[in-house]
């Protein structure tokens, strides 16, 4: 019986176990940028760069038409140019760092509208550009496996600095000139992650497996090895849990994934051991000396 | 003295031909298939433009201002109706355009899918005759003084139909009775299944908006398993990495593209609505007759 509804889907259908395989590379590429999204106040830049990204996908249909390659790179390089752009003007001038990436996602949101509307076409780009999690094809499960490894890798490489700029970016300045292009590096991460979400979750909901699970550990872990363990744990969790409910009921699988997400994330608000708001109406015996 | 006949005779024309011009219906059709049918009834009296070309996709579709532009110089708006043109009430009303709206599907009892109508209608050759009438007499009611031409082209283009029609249930009479079933993209050809037999199951729903949930897709590969269903088709407005995923899954063909809401420009294989019926019925056929 509990076979029948937790397993047996998996073993009977190959698109089950793509999408599974899909959902947790997901979740390792993702989660642990989506904690370094929250713990930089950067939660929403994801929803912006989003955006970002029509542009080249655009220029990507102009040049080779209904190509996925083609406007997959496009995306990728035009998501790269505004996060770039962004962080350095942040960098170097008074402009704070979400002030100048809303603008220059505006501006890229701006010219992709104009690039589509100068080919006259209709065709939802981002519909089209971006797939579902239930048809992954081998080369976009290879993109997206690809993609999370090259994050772990660049994450494993940047760590210290990154963790550092997190909380104390001051200190950082004065010991490391790491400071800079570790950031960098992360807003590129944050780009192939983003193009990971819009391949299995869809444009709207891209960044729902970044973002939930980081906002999930965060009641459950003070420090930040421990949330990246937490976040990649409950994203892999909803992941399953949510192609599972979209299995049992008509659900969608990409809301039914976030919809997972969203409950675990209810639970931790109210049972989290860290500030969850059960623990704090009911605090444990202070230690006594 | 010759230049100046010259100069006389490129003033005439230049007076000449606006009012040619005017002389014509200006007419606009919601997307490629009515656009096709209001130019075969019209001929050369009227002037058709289509809101979305060839290769869009009706049901998501997002009017620009040039769409208000060429709806506020219109005379006459051929829509489909049964609920196709979600974005089109709005569009009108705003272009300010006094044009009359003619629903081309008007007449023909729509298929049920749930509790709305299945907008497709034009997929049944019979249906596209009652198109055909309707857009004749909203022509009519336009521009009287043409009235002859119209009826005429519309009689002529009727007896293409009704060939089309025979031409169809001919060749679904040459498929296997067991294996006139097939997947297709999206819930676009209820009528055609109704008029000529043919099943057709698919992922998405009736609309190309909706997403499909794990379940449907499991339900339809079990179906193509248990049933031995011999092909799945693509669609020309949709997304077919989830049709190339369920053939290889189930070990189904890809019968290739089946053309449902939309025709193709002139180099396609299907400009026209008769072209695309034919190269429909050519696709099933070549996939399902073994």
């Amino acid at each position: 019986m509990l076979y029948d509804a937790l397993i047996a889907p998996f073993t009977e259908f190959e698109f089950m176990r793509r999408a599974l395989a899909a959902v947790v590379a997901l979740a390792l590429g993702g989660a642990p940028i989506g904690v370094f999204l929250m713990l930089r106040r950067m939660s929403l830049v994801g929803d912006a760069m989003a955006h970002a990204i029509l542009p080249g996908a655009a220029i990507g249909f102009l040049l080779s038409g209904l190509n996925l390659f083609a406007m997959t790179t496009g995306g990728l390089i035009a998501g790269f140019t505004v996060a770039i752009l962004a962080g350095v003007v942040s960098r170097t001038t008074e402009l704070k760092e979400d002030a100048s990436l809303a603008t220059f996602y505006l501006v890229s949101l701006a010219l992709g509208v104009t690039i589509v509307s100068i080919k006259g076409t209709n065709i939802d780009l981002l519909h089209v550009l971006f797939g579902n999690i239930l048809a992954m094809d081998d080369p976009t499960l290879l993109v997206i496996a690809a993609n999370a490894t090259i994050t772990l890798i660049v994450l494993a490489l940047i760590y210290r600095p990154l963790v550092i700029e997190s909380v104390d970016p001051v200190f950082l300045r004065t010991v490391s000139r790491a400071g800079a292009p570790a950031h960098l590096a992360f807003l590129a991460l944050v780009v192939i992650n983003l193009v990971n979400g819009f391949q299995t979750l869809g444009t709207l909901l891209a960044v729902g497996l970044m973002i939930l699970p980081a906002g999930i550990a965060r009641f459950w872990s003070r420090d930040i090895t421990g949330m990246i363990c937490i976040a990649v744990a409950s994203a892999v969790v909803s992941g399953y849990a949510g192609l599972v409910l979209s299995f049992q009921t008509r659900v969608p699988s990409g809301p039914a994934i976030i919809l997972v997400a969203a409950a675990l994330y209810v639970a931790s608000v109210l049972f989290g051991s860290v500030s969850g708001l059960i623990r704090q109406l009911f605090p444990g015996r202070h230690l006594e000396a | 003295m010759r230049r100046f006949q010259f100069w006389l005779a490129c003033l005439a024309l230049a007076a000449v031909s606006p009012v040619h011009a005017q002389d014509r219906l200006d007419v606009v059709a919601s997307f490629s298939i009515l656009g096709d049918f209001v130019r075969n009834v019209g001929g050369d009296r009227v002037n058709v433009t289509t809101l979305v070309g060839p290769n869009g996709d009706v049901h998501v579709y997002t009017p620009a201002p040039a769409d208000a532009k060429k709806i506020a110089d219109a005379k006459l708006v051929v829509i489909n109706g049964l609920g196709l043109e979600g974005w089109l009430p709005r569009l009108v009303q705003s272009a300010g355009s006094k044009a009359p709206i003619i629903i081309a599907a008007k007449g023909i009892t729509p298929l049920k899918i749930g509790s709305a109508a299945d907008p497709h209608a034009w997929q049944s050759v019979a249906n596209a005759k009652m198109y055909i009438a309707n857009i004749r007499d909203a022509l009519d009611a336009a521009d009287p003084a043409d009235a002859e031409v119209f009826r005429a082209n519309a009689e002529r283009y009727l007896a293409k139909l009704d060939a089309l029609d025979r031409e169809v249930r001919l060749a679904v009479a040459q498929i296997p009775e067991s294996r006139r079933k097939v997947i297709s993209t999206h819930d676009a050809f209820g009528y055609f299944a109704a008029s000529y037999g043919i099943a057709f199951i698919a992922p998405l729903g009736v609309s190309t908006e909706s997403e499909a949930s794990a379940r449907d897709i499991a339900g339809i590969i079990t179906q193509i398993r248990h049933s031995n269903i011999p092909a799945v088709f693509l669609e020309n407005v949709s997304d077919d990495r989830l049709i190339r995923r369920i053939a290889a899954e189930t070990g189904a063909r890809i019968g290739g593209t089946l053309y449902s809401d939309s025709l193709t420009d002139e180099k396609g294989d299907a400009p026209t609505y008769i072209d695309m019926v034919r190269h429909n019925i050519k696709a099933l056929t070549s996939a399902l007759a073994n």
